[in-house]
């Protein structure tokens, strides 16, 4: 399942995609009904609600895949978040991709709120016409965020860990990603008369970027794990994937510039289209610095210390 | 991908916590890279051998307990979590071990191993010489054939040869071809300390124990039964070794997850007596340890899980010995930090930390270092050009 999706966004959702969503109406792909075909919007949906019937870590490994593509979709609102909470009637066609349906984050800036059918704010299900959608610009030009009149006071916990874990797995996709593309232009790219990639000082920048991921990947795993079995840490777990995942990604964006040297701070060039993701979603759903904080408050503050950590 | 232990995994783990509640020395063994901590460890590990815990991955006939991969990092947890002392086998058990059980003879595995998983027999590695370092192929120590004794004459010089002082045989690579260059007429020998033309000089370490030495060989009959592999082929023999050494082998999660339990029951010992003030940031550093070394575990049991079915680890165990090595800094680190200008303190409660640091500060250099390690990562995971 995860090489087929992997093959279907190599194939449909090559860069250009990426960037055509940067100037057209949506900021989206074009991709959603097909997305439901193979089953990635209803992944966690069960087999009677015409889902996939696929647990936490089939979700993470297929969210890698589409952010290894930078896919412009609100895949992790809809996938994640949203369709565990829905009867089968709204199961069903989320899972079709008949229906969008994103999130309100605590931050009130709710991403493709004006193409969604139906937005999550704290437990309600709202139309978005209701929401008096104020757009704002992203520095990442295929995400449209509108901000909410009225930012949901408190965020569902279970929602916000499956958020967090979901944009985890995609940050791992697209570091993994900009790792590859700075890899390949190393060995490519000449100057002194051999590739740049032969320096040192090159090779062990990408190598601590390779450290990040190896080291982080594990860890949304065992999140989703966590989530799947109703792990009674799993949102201390979530929270060290997100922190984690959110830090190598930063990493692989600001390697992958270095590199590249000038040619990577062009918009010309697609890494920017990887990077400037990375930046917005390291953000979301709490950055490295809040999900430390909640690791913290786990690990350092509670009576009951995490005996097996 | 299961995470759950079996019964039998978590009857194994309940067994050996057991046995290490009761066995564990208190209060811990002097360092066992001083003379006198020296022979208290071996009795230790006679005491672990005893009880068929000093080696559990080995076959029963060696005096292990065919345990798994899992079942060992299990053991492993227990055995830091109970403040098990350092393994002073562990050249023995975990780098030259693996060498005999994959190129070593019948004859070799059943005189060497039991004795050296008994500690009657203690086992220190002869890699290192003063001008072949992190270039270790430019070693130039000689073997000359001695076909009158049945065997060859070793000279030359090994250093930073950790509790060479105190070990009774070492294991390195010598040069048997005069003519061949670089990784290519090398022969791994095993040599015996006490055998006549050996002197040994201890040297003190940072940490102030004199765990290093220089090995200095001249003429040093070695029989061709102490041959490991074979002759000429040292290089690949040897790689075995180093590869276990930097990969999951040597650095089992278990040391570092009790050492960040160790460092968070410190930060609430601290936050308890309001001594943060002083450091606001300090926690920040605790809890990026503390995700660091439960990093760790999951990478590990990552790799475990797919060892298990089948899988074996490459160049990726580079990855592994940056991560633990640069792990081990920060976790004393920031402990140094919590104790701010008690840090200093040998003796006492919290100098456990100092010494620690000191220890940890070797982590990026030896078993090749992160340098070099790095290097491996980007050419032969990533795939960089070599020049």
């Amino acid at each position: 399942m995860r090489d087929a999706v992997r093959g279907f966004l190599e194939k449909e959702c090559p860069p250009k995609v990426v960037r055509d969503a940067w100037t057209n109406d949506t900021g989206r792909s074009g991709l959603w009904p097909r997305l439901g075909e193979l089953g990635v919007l209803g992944v966690l949906a069960p087999e009677e609600q015409d889902g996939f019937g696929g647990d936490y870590l089939d979700l993470v490994l297929l969210l890698e895949e589409t952010g290894r593509a930078a896919l412009p979709e609100p895949v992790v609102e809809h996938a994640a978040v949203a369709v565990p909470l829905l009867d089968d009637e709204q199961a069903e066609a989320a899972a079709a991709g008949d229906l969008t349906i994103t999130v309100a984050p605590p931050s009130g800036l709710v991403p493709y709120a004006d193409c969604s059918d139906l937005v999550l704010v704290g437990d309600q299900f709202v139309e978005p016409g209701t929401l008096q959608l104020r757009q704002h610009e992203s520095v990442d030009g295929s995400r449209r965020l509108f901000a909410i009149a009225a930012p949901p006071s408190s965020i569902n916990l279970a929602s916000l860990d499956r958020a967090a874990l979901g944009v985890a797995a995609q940050l791992i996709g697209l570091a993994d990603r900009m790792l590859a593309m700075t890899v390949e232009y190393a060995k490519e790219r000449r100057q002194f008369g051999v590739p740049i990639g032969s320096f040192q000082a090159v090779k062990h920048y990408l190598a601590d970027v390779a450290l990040a991921l190896e080291f982080s990947r594990p860890l949304v795993y065992r999140a989703a794990w966590s989530i799947a079995h109703g792990d009674e840490d799993r949102s201390l777990h979530v929270a060290m994937a997100k922190t984690r995942a959110s830090e190598a990604a930063l990493r692989a964006g600001r390697v992958a510039l270095q590199v590249h040297g000038a040619i990577g701070y062009t918009t010309e060039y697609d890494l920017h289209l990887w990077m400037k993701r990375a930046w917005a979603l390291a953000a979301s759903w709490g950055d490295a610095a809040w999900h430390d904080a909640r690791v913290g408050r786990a690990i350092l503050d509670s009576d009951t210390f995490p005996e097996e950590h | 991908m299961d995470l759950t232990f079996t019964e039998e995994e978590e009857a194994f783990r309940a067994e050996a916590r057991a046995w290490l509640e009761t066995n564990v020395p208190r209060p811990p063994l002097p360092s066992g890279d001083t003379r006198e901590g020296f022979a208290l460890h071996k009795e230790w590990e006679r005491a672990l051998f005893d009880a068929r815990w000093a080696v559990v991955s080995w076959p029963q006939e060696y005096g292990g307990r065919d345990a798994s991969l899992m079942e060992w990092l299990i053991f492993e947890e227990e055995y830091y979590r109970a403040g098990g002392p350092q393994r002073v086998t562990q050249n023995g058990i975990f780098l030259l071990a693996p060498t005999l059980f994959e190129l070593g003879t019948e004859e070799q595995r059943d005189r060497i191993l039991p004795k050296m998983a008994s500690a009657e027999e203690t086992w220190c590695q002869g890699w290192s010489e003063p001008n072949a370092g992190s270039d270790l192929a430019g070693i130039t120590s000689r073997a000359v054939r001695d076909e009158a004794n049945g065997g060859w004459r070793l000279s030359g010089q090994k250093t930073w040869t950790t509790r060479g002082a105190f070990c009774d045989r070492l294991f390195g690579l010598f040069r048997s071809d005069p003519d061949a260059e670089r990784h290519h007429g090398l022969t791994y020998f095993l040599v015996d300390l006490r055998a006549e033309g050996i002197s040994v000089r201890p040297v003190e370490r940072l940490d102030g124990d004199e765990g290093f030495a220089e090995v200095f060989l001249e003429d040093v009959l070695v029989p061709d039964h102490d041959v490991l592999g074979d002759v000429h082929e040292g290089w690949r023999v040897a790689m075995a070794t180093t590869g276990s050494e930097r990969g999951l082998t040597l650095r089992s999660p278990g040391r570092f997850m009790a050492t960040a339990a160790r460092l968070a029951e410190l930060y609430r010992r601290h936050a308890d007596d309001g001594l943060l003030d002083a450091d606001p940031t300090v926690r920040g550093a605790v809890v990026r340890a503390w995700i660091d070394a439960d990093a760790y575990r999951w990478q590990t049991f990552w790799t475990v899980t797919r060892l298990m079915e089948g899988g074996r680890t490459g160049p990726e165990s580079s990855l592994v010995k940056i991560f633990w090595s640069e792990l081990d800094v920060r976790l004393h680190e920031t402990a140094l930090r919590l104790l701010g200008s008690r840090a200093e303190l040998v003796d006492g409660d919290d100098a456990a930390w100092m010494k620690g640091w000191q220890f940890a500060l070797s982590g990026p250099i030896y078993a090749g270092t992160n340098e070099i390690q790095r290097n491996v990562v980007a050419e032969r995971v990533l795939g960089l050009p070599r020049r």
